[in-house]
């Protein structure tokens, strides 16, 4: 196959999702390729969400295979496998609506993406010292990793549910990042923040890609942002892939201006 | 230092104190470990349990009667009980799978159903509705059932208990209990097994519960099914709301003020015997609305408990009478 050494990539296979009377996905075919940075546009209602749903295992495609080749080359069939054990594997992903555990520090939410690389149960937590304390503070060591890099230290002991949307954004992107993942699935990273944030954002998501050798896909409405990072775009409308290729490629597709504009706009140019 | 002088006064108090106070001192080490025990499922974990008097039912019969039928020493058996309702807890866990909040709160009402109706009419192993009476526990030929005696124990097992829960929630496991009541779904794309997490709360929390109804079986020598219904599950939920939900010391405050509130108000009606008598008779009915306006006061004006309230007293000491040091938090 067309896939890198060593490095993890997705396959979807005629992935169809229905809910009800609602086809969210139809038919949809799509590769991630290891070590790429993926961008996924489309419309609203179009189903880029439904796709990351889909890999990381919170919906169950109605037909189709979701397919995970692994650094070591097994494949594990996702579309069978439970959230949890798809993290596992080294799929993270971050949520449009900012999904933290907002009782908690910073500091702890991000421990908690160390969570599938780390062992312990009851009876070591409750005891802590010894060996669980070396564990504790082995995997803090790469959490301040992460908080450096994102540069959260001022915020690390705040309780997340009071800090600012952006900053929200960021330790939601460390939890993922915490994970150390192969797939870093990023739903809509950019959207409500002002031009500022979005460029550390996006800073960090070509240092995660090109520093860390993750693969990021990223959803995102904001096409001149997307346009600059992404290496290879597929654009889906109505469930349905429309296009695939790079970003100039997609961006001056007629059916991908279609999606965008409505019909008898093409002359308008690509979005911008 | 804080610590060390609680830890003194605990260790001196059983001298000073006479055998009424020794006896309400016993009564909150023991509450205090079925807070704990049921803040580790709904607090930290939040899966609303009504079945904390069915939990320490097991854990209390279960002790009793191994000692009693099969001759095990007390230890042994009241470790067997802790593990024997964590397996029980797992069970009735189970629900959570699929319900979550009021739903699974009124499945867990099942649990007090059923253990209730178990204690009551398996006659043969449980004596039904008699009570048990239960061996006295003795350690280096003391006997541990007297209020003196069982202090010692009491306060170890209740602090031991504190610590442990203390350290989880600082590791591994504590947290993704947190995880899955602050978020479910983030918790399970981050790689929690949230129904595995849910049901290894529900069988730390029984233990600890467990722990509480065997001690309770050793220190009252005599157990009837009418000391865990399920206004013994209501009780301790008002302890864990009343001190602070998600808080350790919140579970201590809580058992203490639930504890002592009905013994205060029975103290005021005999006080009141000689010289109005009238209230003094009102007072026992009096005493459960009581309940209610406390619980009340403070679902209004500190959501956040007991625990809360301590920690304003100390953060305004904390700069009194300066302001120097604000803004330094805890």
């Amino acid at each position: 196959m067309n896939e890198p050494d060593g490095r993890a990539n997705v396959h979807l296979d005629g992935v169809t999702l229905r809910f009800g009377g609602v086809t969210a996905l139809e038919n949809v075919c799509l590769d991630i390729r290891g070590g790429e940075l993926l961008a996924l546009i489309g419309p609203n209602g179009a189903g880029k969400t439904s796709v990351l749903n889909c890999i990381s295992g919170l919906y169950r495609p109605t037909e189709g295979t979701i397919a995970l080749r692994d650094a070591a080359g097994r494949s594990h069939a996702l579309h069978r496998l439970p959230p949890h054990r798809i993290a596992r594997l080294g799929v993270a992903r971050t949520f449009q609506s900012i999904e933290l555990f907002k009782h908690m520090t910073a500091l702890d939410n991000i421990m908690l993406g160390r969570h599938v690389h780390m062992r312990g149960g009851v009876l070591s937590g409750g005891i802590f010292w010894g060996p669980q304390r070396r564990r504790e503070i082995r995997h803090r060591m790469r959490v301040e990793e992460v908080i450096d890099f994102l540069n959260l230290e001022p915020i690390r002991r705040a309780i997340v549910g009071n800090l600012p949307y952006g900053q929200q954004k960021l330790v939601e992107l460390g939890r993922a990042l915490a994970l150390d993942p192969e797939i870093l699935l990023l739903d809509e990273p950019l959207a409500g923040m002002n031009s500022e944030e979005k460029e550390s954002m996006a800073r960090f998501i070509l240092d995660v890609h090109e520093e860390w050798g993750t693969t990021p896909v990223v959803i995102d409405h904001d096409m001149d942002v997307i346009m600059d990072i992404s290496e290879r775009v597929i654009a889906l409308e109505f469930g349905q892939v429309i296009a695939e290729g790079p970003p100039a490629d997609v961006r001056a597709n007629p059916r991908v201006i279609e999606a965008y504009l409505g019909h008898g706009e093409a002359a308008a140019g690509p979005v911008s | 230092m804080r610590l060390g002088l609680f830890m003194g006064a605990l260790l001196v108090f059983p001298f000073l104190a006479s055998p009424y106070w020794l006896n309400l001192a016993n009564q909150i080490a023991i509450a205090t470990i079925g807070a704990l025990g049921l803040n580790i499922l709904v607090g930290y974990t939040g899966q609303v349990s009504l079945g904390q008097g069915a939990f320490m039912a097991v854990g209390a019969y279960t002790s009793a009667l191994l000692t009693l039928r099969l001759g095990l020493p007390w230890g042994v058996s009241i470790v067997a009980a802790c593990f024997a309702t964590a397996a029980v807890g797992v069970f009735f866990g189970l629900p959570s799978l699929r319900l979550k909040g009021l739903y699974l709160a009124i499945s867990t009402l099942a649990a007090q159903e059923i253990v209730e109706w178990v204690v009551t009419h398996w006659t043969a192993l449980t004596g039904g509705v008699e009570a048990v009476v239960v061996p006295a526990p003795r350690l280096f030929g003391q006997r541990l059932n007297t209020d003196f005696g069982f202090y010692w124990l009491g306060i170890v097992l209740a602090g031991g208990t504190a610590l442990f829960t203390a350290n989880l929630f600082r590791s591994r496991i504590g947290r993704s209990f947190v995880a899955v009541r602050d978020q479910d779904i983030a918790a399970s794309v981050i790689g929690v097994n949230v129904f595995g997490t849910k049901l290894l709360a529900f069988a730390t929390s029984s233990f600890f519960v467990g722990l509480a109804g065997a001690l309770t079986a050793y220190y009252r020598n005599i157990i009837s099914w009418e000391r865990f219904t399920f206004e013994t599950s209501i009780l301790y939920l008002a302890m864990i709301i009343v001190g602070g939900l998600g808080t350790i010391r919140g579970s201590l405050f809580g058992a203490a003020l639930i504890t002592l509130l009905p013994a205060m108000i029975g103290r005021v009606g005999q006080e009141l015997q000689g010289s109005a008598p009238a209230i003094a008779a009102l007072l026992p009915s009096v005493q459960q609305a009581v309940f209610g306006i406390v619980i009340i006061l403070f679902l209004v004006f500190e959501p956040e408990g007991l625990s809360k309230l301590w920690r304003n007293v100390k953060d305004y000491f904390y700069v009194w009478p300066f302001a120097y040091r604000r803004g330094e938090g805890r």
